[in-house]
This record gives structure tokens, C-alpha cells and sequence, in this order.
């Protein structure tokens, strides 16, 4: 009868192998393990055997059981992994065709290189300091050392209003004048960003509105060492570590001594040469101590309180970064310009 | 200013190559922007500039010249170049022509460039700059393998009428490079460094930036002619604007072309030479930077004949004569032919006949020197710089004097203008001058000297020489320094009149110890109290909500005009409002002449453009408008945020269907995100009208009771007049951010996360097809009570079987407690409430 066993246990397992389906593996569960299946019918016939012959029997089976049901249950697995492979490669897609791409949005690429500035001038303790767009003459000039009439004034091509005295900014130096009035007797270091307005004809490299991030600092023992230590650590923050600067002496009636620092782009390539105009060299700003009569007129009393004061353009620091080489894109707002950034 | 070195190096040793000394001046402020090489080689060379060859194009002495056995117009010319048999050249050269027969001509000392055969030359017989190789070859029968040069040839001119002849002590031999080769610097001259705009003056700073001292021109002057006193009389009625008047007179001046090297001078400057009278003048004027101006001293004196017969030529400086009539004051026609009505504060230079020429800026053409002239009253002046300035702009004049008088020349140099100009028409023109200066100079400056101390210059340049160091830098630009123990007591030359106080000489040290040299240093200085700047704050915020909801930032021109802006407006209609406009008195084009009233008239426009290519666009913009003030000069800056959005509210994604387009509720769905964003909760969309937008599609925003602006679809006539290629509808808001910021809470509080279930009920309603939704949702509210935690509309349905006139909306409600889960008795018990209100509130009814 063991034998008889043995024998039905190892068709079973042969049969369980040869189950290809669900249905199939379910009919062979039916006829092995199930009440009436064939491993069942052998525990039937226990009684038929001698009393101590019975236990062994008994044990026999059981194991049997255990290991058809394990062997039942691998199967099982199989089969399931099996269809659920064929399902799948049944609803396999084209991974290649085009996603679907949410909307977009961009900051302009002005704001960018804004935020870019205020973040390595904040990281030195320079804040935002905001200023008005329209101003007055005394604002715009006067204050800042540059009398009516005086020929520095040649440098600025100014948008007067009709209004006597008021003007558009050409620069966001005025926000000097009015941080200090503000501020005094506070040591101060800020930036102060905004659009400003010349009058000059639109062109590849000029445009009449544009931004500019004034910069401050005022306060005791401020040197012309400390600035160029100051603008150099900005320099290599925006332009990249290794990259040479220059200071070139220069003029500025609110400032003095006055500077402008320019950056080494190279010759190597014909874009290069074309912004460097051969040189090298990009002025990226202008810079310099607070002239005294300016620190005056900010209520600062030039013989205790010394400052250095600085302007940049954001749209000039992008153009040379991406490579534009028509300032009039920033406000034509072409979309097929924008996108790209 | 071009400044060319072998020019400078009369004033000034050059040990420098040219390339490092550009770099030095550059840095020390005068900014060479370009160098430009005369036949050497250097720079960026592209190899279409001519390189003279220093073995094929060498000096060659005329030794003798005959005339051509077979030809009129040809001569043969016997060269000695320092080779070991002279050569004989055929040319026909006009200016050999007057030495044919004049036997050996060593003692002319007339040298010539000389080119052998294989030089590189431009070709003298095609117009502009063509390069040619010299080849030799047969003329009228007589080999010639050689060639002397005219100035076209070398580049130097256009002249090729003749050879260039020399005349002087040279060598044979000698290349041309080195002897004609130059380089020329071109520097930018800032208005602080007015006092370089000469070449004298570039000297000057070369000799302190590189340790030497400078050559002075020779300005003493050989006087044989009559004594000018009693014949020549200068007054100035204004010295303040005229501080100084110097003048000579010059007889028996003829007038031909200048010497060479003068031309050759003036030509790598940038001055067309003219003739010998001419050239003195702007040639002195280059060297030292002093302007002159000669008049036809015959012309004054016939005129003098006529006020004053007896007596002497009266040269007054004065103001224009006002005209009885306005408008109908002095006029003076200058030499550019121009005639000018003349400014009430514009100096002339005038005798008792009348006005002469503009001080300082512009001869007269009346007293110009002509072909005829043969005496010249010689003036240098000096003018108030911003006298000189203001005239200029008035009368839209530009001229090399104006230029340099407009920043600034010290008097001091007039007298060495007048004195060197006069001495080169004596010995370049022939001219005698006369005995005497007139110099009329009522109240010379004195120079006040500036204390400065070492700390000082420590204290504002961060660098530390000693106070000796510093004297001798200054002393290098020839300052004159004394030490007086503690302070060095500096007096500014007399060539400068910029310097001013401490700062000025703070600047000059820190440019001579070189810009390059002061180390990089961090300030030691406290920080300042670090403030935030709420205002810039939110716009960054609200940019940031905004490109997360997929929008576009722009920056648009804030220059336009009202016309622009009433396009916003469908015709007929009075502008948005009335405060007036910010207006550009001077503008730049008849399309920005206004500082905008709004964002939204620029959107759209920017909108229009871009629908010409691009299907969907959503825009948005923050910055100011412009409202000219009730009370003040200066007008109210405002900020607004605008948004635009058009096109398809997705992309077309070739799974799906055809995307649909934005419509209202896009927008009224955008600005919810936003203000949900900003943690602003009380606000209400309210049905409106604004002429922009579309009657029926407009809402009203207001936030904590204050209207924030309009939102709706624009006006099918504000569309039309955009030229907007889209068929879509076009949804535009502009909002009033400050009043928004002001509307944001600062401080809110995070609720954890519920810990009871919520409990999710239905509610579907029948009610007047007119009744806001808003309305509908608020009752509800209302009479949830804090158990309802959420209303969310789900369906509006207006088909049947809803009767017509009723519209069904239904909503997902859901309640939930803080504390417990709630029951069904419980939540039963707030629907019916709600339920009930909704009945008596607003005549709803249960749908079923």
C-alpha cells in the first residue's frame, strides 16, 4: 500500500508540471488534494492496514500532502507570473512617442539675473533698497555732484517731463542720495535695483530703458582696497573663480577716486572678440568712492564716514552670459526669445 | 583723441613696448580703446594692412636727375639706398621735374622711400587701397626694377601726385619702417582727464606713470616786426566767462602746404591738413591743447579804418545785443556758413563793427583767413567751461576748440598757445611777428594749496606709502608739494583745474601707485542693521506662484502713449481715469511719449505680437504705472500685476482630444490659485462691467472689501483693434498689488491634519438660473457651521428635465469634527439645515 502511495504521489508531482493554466492547475488541485482526490482516497484506506503499520502510514501521507501543496502552490506562482508576462507584453506601448508636457512658466530673463545679483550681494550683507523711476533733478544730478550744465552731464542723454525739474532716472544712483537721507546715521551696504531711462537711440547695444543695481556701502574706514576686494569677490561669484578682472581708473562726478572693472573673456572665439571689441576685456560696472560732496548731501560727514558706491547693468551681465547679442530683445518679449531661458 | 607715439616721443622717452604702455595708461584712466599700426607690424593684424618690408623699402638719397632720352613726362632719377651702386629710376614724378639739369643735388639733401623690386606697395593707379607687388620692367625702353614712392603708395595718404620727398639729414639705407613707421593710440577721454586731450598732455602722464620727466615745446618767440602795442587793444566785459584773451600779430605769412611732417602729423590725429596757417593752428592745438583761432588781421584793420581810423583794432569779448525785438537779436555767421541767432549768454569775440566769431567755439566766416591772407591776428583765449557748454547745446555746434574749451582749458596755457603758434608761422609760414604780447587777463587764479596726509590717503585708498612716496608720485604729475610736518601742502599745476580738495589728490596717488598695485581687502567696517524689503519680497512670491501656475513673465517697455492706452477702451469711451500723464518733453519716438496708466494695454499688445506664432500664451507682468500727482511734483508710482492668456489650455498631446481654450474660468481659476497661495481668504468675485472686458464675462475682485481690479474676457472690439491672430477668446486681468500685499496675512497658523474621519455628502439643488453660484455657496456655509469643512461644486445643469428658468447645481459637502467621529444622526442633522436655509434663503429645492 506504501507503494501504491508512492506511486501516486509521484504521478502527481508529474502531473502538477504539466498543468499550463489556472483551470488545469484547479483540476489537478481537484484530483489530488481535494476530498476526493487521490492522496485523500489513500488516507481512506488507513484501516486497512495492520494497527502498527498504521502511524508510519499515516505520517507518510502527511508529508506527502505538505509537499504537494508546496509544490502546488510554486506552481501556482508560475502560472500567475506567466500570464500576468503575457498580459503585459500583450499592452506593451510605444515608450518612444512624445510625453505629455505640462505648461510652463519662466521668469524673464532680466528677473533672473536680478535675483542672481541679489543673491550674491545678499550673501554679503548688501540688502534691496528700492527708489523711484521719476525724479527730480536734484535727485538725478545735483545731489550727486553734477551741477546743470556741467559737462559731465554729457554722459547721462536724459528724458526730461514736461513738468520743470522732473525727469525719468538715467541711473539708480539717486537711490544713494535717498538711502542715506533715510539712514543716517547707520553705516549702510545695499543695492538698489530699478529701470532707468536714457535717451538714446534703440540699437543692437543701447536701449532707452533699462535696469541697473546701484550699489552702497558707507561707513568708517571704507577703502578703495575694500572695494576692489568687494566687486573682485562679486566678480568671481558671477563670472567664475578663475576668471582675471581689471580696475581701470575712470571717472564718475559722484565718485572719486572712480573705477570701472572689467572682465576677461579672452579671444579665443569670434563672439569673444566681438564683445570685447578685441580686447579681451568686458567693462561689466562702474565703481568708486562716495565723492565727499555726495556724502555730504547725504547728511554723512566726509572727514569721519567714507563709502564706496558702484552700478551695474543686468541685462549687459546676460548678454554676455548667454551669448545675445541684441539688447532689444529683453523688452520686445518675444516669446520664441523667452522660452529659451 | 589719437595720439601717435612717434609725436609723443618728442615730449616724452618711451622705453615701454607700445603694448604695455596702452595697458598702463588704460589703467590709470585714459583708456586706450584701439591701437593702430603704421606700416610696423602688431595688433590684431588681419594681413590687409600694409607692412612696410624692411629690406625692399628703405630711404633712397635723389643724387641727380635727367630727363628720359625717348619721353617728355618721364625723368630718370640716380638714388643712392645704401646698396652698393646706386640706382637709376624711371618715374614721372612731377615734383622731380623741377630738378632735371640742376647737375649733383647731395647738397638738396632730398631723400625719398624707396622700394626694390618685390616690395609690397599699395598701387598708386587704383583707387582706394589695392596691394601690389613691385615687379620689374621695361618703360619707354629703359629696364626699371625699382620705384620711389608717393604717400598713396606707402598708405599714408591719398595724395599721389608726386613722390614724398624729404628734405634733411637722414642715411641712406635706413628702412622706411623706421623711420615713418608708427603706431598711433586711440584714448577715450573722460571729462576729468580733459587735461590729456593734447599730446603734451598724454606725456605728462606717461612721464609719471613711467618714471620720466617731460620735454616742454619750445615756446619762446623771435619778434622783429613793429611793436603791436597801440595798434592791437583787447577788453573783456565778462571776465568770468572770458578770463583771458591773448593776442599777436603775425605779417607776411605765406600760405602754402605744411612742412611733412606736420601733415604726417595732423594725418595720424585725424586732422586733414590743409595749408601752413591752418595746420600751425590745429597742430598747436593738438600738441598742447590749447585752442587758437586766426583772423584776417587786414580784414580787422579795414575794418578799424571805419569805426577808427587812427586807432587801433579793438577786439571786445561781450554778450549778444539784445534786439528790440524778441527773437530779433544778434546774429553771426559762422564758417561753416552758417548764420546763427545767438544765445543770450553765448561770449563773442567782436570790434566796434560787430560780432567776429564765437568765443571759443566757432570763427566768423566774414573774418576767416582766405587764399589772400597774409596777416593774422593770432588769438588764445580762455572761456568758462560751462559757459562754453551751454552755448554749444544751445546752438547745436560742435568743433575741436569747443570741445576741449567745454572741459576746461587753464587760462595759464593761453599765453603758451599763443606764444608757440606764433613761433611755428615765423618759421614754417615766413611770417614776422610783431613786437609784444596784448594779453588781456584781469584776475589770474590763485591755486589755494590742498593740505594731504599719508593717513588720508590710508583712509580713502586702503594703501599705505609714506608721505615722502607720496610726495614724489605727486610731483611726478608736477604738483608742487611742501612738506609741512603732519600734512604735505599740495598746489595743483598750472594746466589743471580739476583738483579741488583732498579727494582729487587721493585720486592722483592711487593712479600713479597704480589702480593694479592697491590690494584686495574686506571691509573691517560693522554691518549696517539688515532690513527686509517686503515690497520686492511679495513681487518675487507672487513671480514665483505665478511661473508655478505656468505662466510667462514679460517686461514691457513703461514708455507709451494715451493712444496706445485707449486701445484698452472701445471708442467713445473717457479714459480709465483722469490723472494726468507723466509726459517726456524731449521723446525719442512718437511711440513713447507718456509713462504708462497701465500693464494691461502692453500685455496685450505683447499678446497680439506673439499670436502670429504662437498658439497659447499666458503672460503675466508686475511693475509700476505712472499717475501724475494731485499734490506734488513727482507723480504716485503703483504697482500692478497683469495677466493675459489665450490659446489652447493645454498642449495638444496626439493621444488626446483637441485641447479646448482658455476661457473664463481659467482665469478666475489662476487668480483663485494665487490668492489661495498668498493665504488670503476673505475675497469675492463679483459680476461687473468694464468697458475692456466682454459685458456678461467680467468680474469685479475684491479682496477684504476693497475692489484689487477687473478680470473677464476682453471686448470683442478691444480685440479687433489689437490685430491679434487667435480665434480663441482672450482673458486679461490687471490687479493693484499694492493693495494686495496689503491684503496678506502675516502671520497663519497650521492646522495638523484631522484625526476623525470626514464624513462625504451630496447635495444637488434646483434653483433660479440667475442666482450667483457664489451666492449659493456662501448660504451653505453659513449654515454648515464649523462641522462643514469643505464645499466643492461639482455639476451646473440646465438641460431637462430641469425646468427652464432653473439651473441644478450640486455639491460635494464634507463634515468632520475636531474631536469625534461624527455619526450619521449628527451629519443628517447639518444637511437638513443647510437644506433648510438653502429653501428660505434662496427658494432651492432638493433635486431628486
Amino acid at each position: 500500500m506504501l507503494d501504491t502511495l508512492e506511486a501516486i504521489y509521484q504521478e502527481s508531482l508529474a502531473a502538477l508540471r504539466d498543468a499550463a493554466s489556472s483551470a488545469e492547475l484547479e483540476a489537478w488541485r481537484q484530483a489530488t488534494l481535494g476530498r476526493k482526490g487521490s492522496v485523500q482516497l489513500q488516507t481512506r484506506r488507513l484501516g486497512e492496514l495492520p494497527t502498527e503499520e498504521r502511524p508510519a502510514f499515516g505520517r507518510r501521507v502527511n508529508e506527502i500532502k505538505q509537499a504537494l501543496q508546496q509544490a502546488y502552490e510554486e506552481q501556482a506562482a508560475r502560472l500567475r507570473a506567466q500570464d500576468l508576462e503575457a498580459q503585459m507584453a500583450s499592452e506593451a506601448i510605444d515608450v518612444t512617442l512624445p510625453g505629455r508636457k505640462p505648461w510652463r512658466g519662466r521668469l524673464h530673463p532680466a528677473t533672473q539675473t536680478l535675483r542672481q545679483i541679489y543673491r550674491i550681494w545678499g550673501d554679503m550683507g548688501f540688502q534691496i533698497y528700492r527708489s523711484r523711476d521719476v525724479e527730480t533733478d536734484e535727485y538725478n544730478f545735483e545731489l550727486l555732484n553734477i551741477p546743470q550744465h556741467h559737462p559731465a552731464r554729457d554722459m547721462w542723454d536724459t528724458f526730461h517731463t514736461t513738468e520743470p525739474g522732473v525727469l525719468l532716472r538715467t541711473h539708480t544712483s539717486p537711490g544713494q542720495i535717498r538711502a542715506m537721507h533715510e539712514y543716517y546715521p547707520e553705516p549702510i551696504r545695499l543695492i538698489v535695483p530699478g529701470m532707468c531711462y536714457r535717451y538714446e537711440q534703440q540699437t543692437a547695444r543701447s536701449e532707452f530703458q533699462f535696469n541697473q543695481v546701484e550699489g552702497l556701502a558707507v561707513g568708517k574706514n571704507i577703502t578703495l582696497a575694500d572695494l576692489k576686494g568687494t566687486l573682485a569677490e562679486f566678480a568671481r561669484r558671477m563670472y567664475g573663480a578663475d576668471r582675471a578682472i581689471r580696475f581701470r581708473a575712470n571717472y564718475f562726478p559722484f565718485t572719486e577716486p572712480s573705477a570701472e572693472m572689467d572682465v576677461y573673456f579672452g579671444l579665443e572665439t569670434e563672439y569673444d572678440r566681438r564683445l570685447t571689441k578685441g580686447t579681451g576685456w568686458l567693462e561689466i560696472l562702474g565703481c568708486g568712492m562716495v565723492h565727499p560732496t555726495v556724502l555730504r548731501n547725504g547728511g554723512y560727514d566726509p572727514e569721519i564716514y567714507s563709502g564706496f558706491a558702484f552700478g551695474m547693468g543686468p541685462e549687459r551681465i546676460a548678454m554676455a552670459k548667454y551669448g545675445i547679442e541684441d539688447i532689444r530683445y529683453f523688452w520686445s518679449n518675444d516669446l520664441r526669445f523667452l522660452e529659451q531661458f | 583723441m589719437r595720439v601717435p607715439i612717434s609725436w609723443l616721443k618728442e615730449y616724452v622717452d618711451i622705453d615701454l613696448p607700445v603694448e604695455e604702455l596702452a595697458e598702463k595708461l588704460t589703467i590709470a584712466g585714459l583708456e586706450v580703446e584701439k591701437v593702430e599700426y603704421i606700416g610696423i607690424p602688431g595688433g590684431d593684424d588681419d594681413g590687409r594692412r600694409l607692412v612696410w618690408d624692411p629690406e625692399k623699402l628703405v630711404l633712397g638719397q635723389i643724387l641727380q636727375v635727367k630727363q628720359h632720352p625717348n619721353a617728355d613726362r618721364l625723368v630718370l632719377a640716380t638714388v643712392d639706398y645704401g646698396g652698393h651702386e646706386n640706382e637709376v629710376v624711371v618715374t614721372g614724378a612731377p615734383n622731380l621735374f623741377p630738378y632735371v639739369g640742376a647737375g649733383d643735388l647731395r647738397d638738396k639733401r632730398l631723400y625719398s622711400p624707396f622700394a626694390l623690386e618685390g616690395a609690397v606697395l599699395y598701387d598708386g593707379q587704383q583707387d582706394g587701397q589695392e596691394k601690389m607687388t613691385l615687379k620689374g620692367r621695361k618703360l619707354r625702353g629703359i629696364y626699371n626694377r625699382c620705384m620711389l614712392c608717393s604717400e598713396k603708395e606707402l598708405g599714408l595718404s591719398e595724395e599721389h601726385e608726386g613722390i614724398l620727398i624729404l628734405q634733411g639729414d637722414y642715411t641712406p639705407g635706413v628702412p622706411v619702417q623706421d623711420l615713418l613707421g608708427d603706431a598711433v593710440l586711440d584714448i577715450a577721454i573722460i571729462p576729468n582727464i580733459a587735461r590729456a586731450a593734447s599730446i603734451v598732455g598724454v606725456a605728462r602722464e606717461v612721464a609719471a606713470l613711467t618714471g620720466k620727466s617731460v620735454r616742454y615745446p619750445d615756446y619762446d618767440v623771435v619778434m622783429e616786426g613793429p611793436p603791436v602795442s597801440g595798434r592791437v587793444t583787447i577788453h573783456t566785459e565778462n571776465p568770468n566767462l572770458n578770463p583771458r584773451f591773448v593776442a599777436l600779430v603775425i605779417e607776411g605769412i605765406e600760405q602754402k602746404p605744411s612742412p611733412f611732417w606736420m601733415q604726417q602729423r595732423l594725418r595720424l590725429a585725424g586732422q586733414r591738413p590743409i595749408n601752413v596757417v591752418v595746420d600751425i593752428s590745429n597742430y598747436v592745438m593738438l600738441e598742447m591743447g590749447q585752442p587758437n583761432h586766426t583772423f584776417d588781421y587786414d580784414f580787422l584793420r579795414r575794418r578799424a579804418d571805419e569805426y577808427a581810423p587812427d586807432g587801433p583794432v579793438r577786439i571786445i569779448t561781450r554778450l549778444p545785443k539784445k534786439g528790440r525785438l524778441p527773437h530779433k537779436g544778434e546774429t553771426l555767421t559762422t564758417l561753416d556758413g552758417a548764420r546763427r541767432e545767438l544765445p543770450e549768454f553765448t561770449i563773442l569775440v567782436t570790434d566796434p563793427a560787430g560780432a567776429l566769431s564765437l568765443g571759443g567755439i566757432m570763427g566768423g566766416e566774414d573774418s576767416e583767413i582766405s587764399a589772400g591772407t597774409t596777416s593774422v591776428l593770432l588769438e588764445a583765449a580762455a572761456w568758462n567751461f560751462i559757459n562754453i557748454r551751454r552755448s554749444m547745446d544751445a546752438l547745436k555746434i560742435s568743433s575741436e576748440a569747443g570741445f576741449r574749451f567745454s572741459r576746461g582749458v587753464h587760462p595759464a596755457q593761453a599765453l603758451l598757445g599763443a606764444k608757440r603758434a606764433a613761433e611755428l608761422m615765423r618759421r614754417l609760414a615766413g611770417g614776422t611777428v610783431w613786437q609784444g604780447i596784448v594779453d588781456y587777463y584781469p584776475n589770474p587764479p590763485q591755486q589755494q594749496p590742498i593740505a594731504l596726509s599719508a593717513a588720508e590717503v590710508a583712509r580713502i585708498g586702503g594703501i599705505t606709502p609714506t608721505k615722502e612716496e607720496i610726495a614724489e608720485m605727486l610731483r611726478a604729475l608736477e604738483f608742487d608739494v611742501v612738506d609741512a610736518g603732519e600734512d604735505l601742502l599740495v598746489t595743483a599745476p598750472d594746466h589743471r583745474l580739476d583738483v579741488e580738495g583732498t579727494h582729487d589728490l587721493v585720486e592722483e596717488v592711487c593712479r600713479v601707485y597704480g589702480y593694479d598695485r592697491i590690494p584686495q581687502t574686506e571691509m573691517s567696517d560693522t554691518l549696517p542693521p539688515q532690513r527686509n524689503n517686503p515690497d520686492l519680497e511679495t513681487e518675487e512670491w507672487i513671480r514665483d506662484v505665478l511661473v508655478e501656475l505656468g505662466l510667462q513673465e514679460i517686461i514691457t517697455y513703461r514708455l507709451t502713449t494715451s493712444q496706445h492706452e485707449a486701445r484698452l477702451l472701445p471708442a467713445q469711451q473717457a479714459p480709465p481715469d483722469d490723472r494726468p500723464y507723466v509726459t517726456i518733453a524731449n521723446p525719442i519716438s512718437v511711440e513713447r511719449v507718456v509713462m504708462r496708466h497701465s500693464l494691461l494695454a502692453s500685455a496685450l499688445e505683447v499678446l497680439a505680437e506673439n499670436s502670429r506664432f504662437k498658439e497659447r500664451i499666458a503672460l503675466f507682468e508686475i511693475g509700476q504705472i505712472y499717475l501724475g500727482s494731485e499734490d506734488g511734483v513727482l507723480p504716485d508710482e503703483l504697482r500692478r500685476l497683469s495677466i493675459v492668456l489665450s490659446g489652447p489650455r493645454r498642449p495638444e498631446h496626439w493621444a488626446d482630444d483637441d485641447p479646448p481654450a482658455y476661457d473664463f474660468y481659467d482665469l478666475s481659476g489662476l487668480v483663485a490659485s494665487l490668492l489661495e497661495a498668498l493665504h488670503v481668504e476673505d475675497w469675492q468675485l463679483e459680476a461687473d462691467r468694464h468697458p475692456t472686458f466682454r459685458p456678461g464675462r467680467c468680474a469685479r475682485l475684491v479682496v477684504g472689501g476693497q475692489q484689487l481690479g477687473h478680470l473677464g474676457e476682453v471686448h470683442p472690439l478691444v480685440v479687433e483693434r489689437l490685430d491679434a491672430r487667435t480665434e480663441a477668446p482672450i482673458l486679461a486681468t490687471e490687479l493693484d498689488l499694492d493693495a494686495l500685499q496689503a491684503q496678506i496675512p502675516e502671520l497663519r497658523r497650521i492646522e495638523p491634519p484631522p484625526q476623525y474621519p470626514a464624513v462625504h455628502e451630496d447635495l444637488a439643488l434646483i434653483l433660479d438660473a440667475n442666482l450667483p453660484a457664489a451666492t449659493v455657496t456662501e448660504t451653505i456655509r453659513q449654515a454648515g457651521g464649523f462641522l462643514l469643512q469643505d464645499v466643492q461644486l461639482f455639476d451646473v445643469y440646465m438641460d431637462s428635465p430641469i425646468p427652464p428658468g432653473k439651473k441644478s447645481l450640486a455639491y460635494h459637502l464634507s463634515f468632520q469634527a475636531p474631536d469625534k467621529t461624527l455619526t450619521d444622526k449628527q451629519v443628517r442633522r447639518q444637511r437638513d439645515r443647510i437644506l433648510q436655509q438653502l429653501e428660505k434663503q434662496l427658494g432651492a429645492q432638493l433635486r431628486e
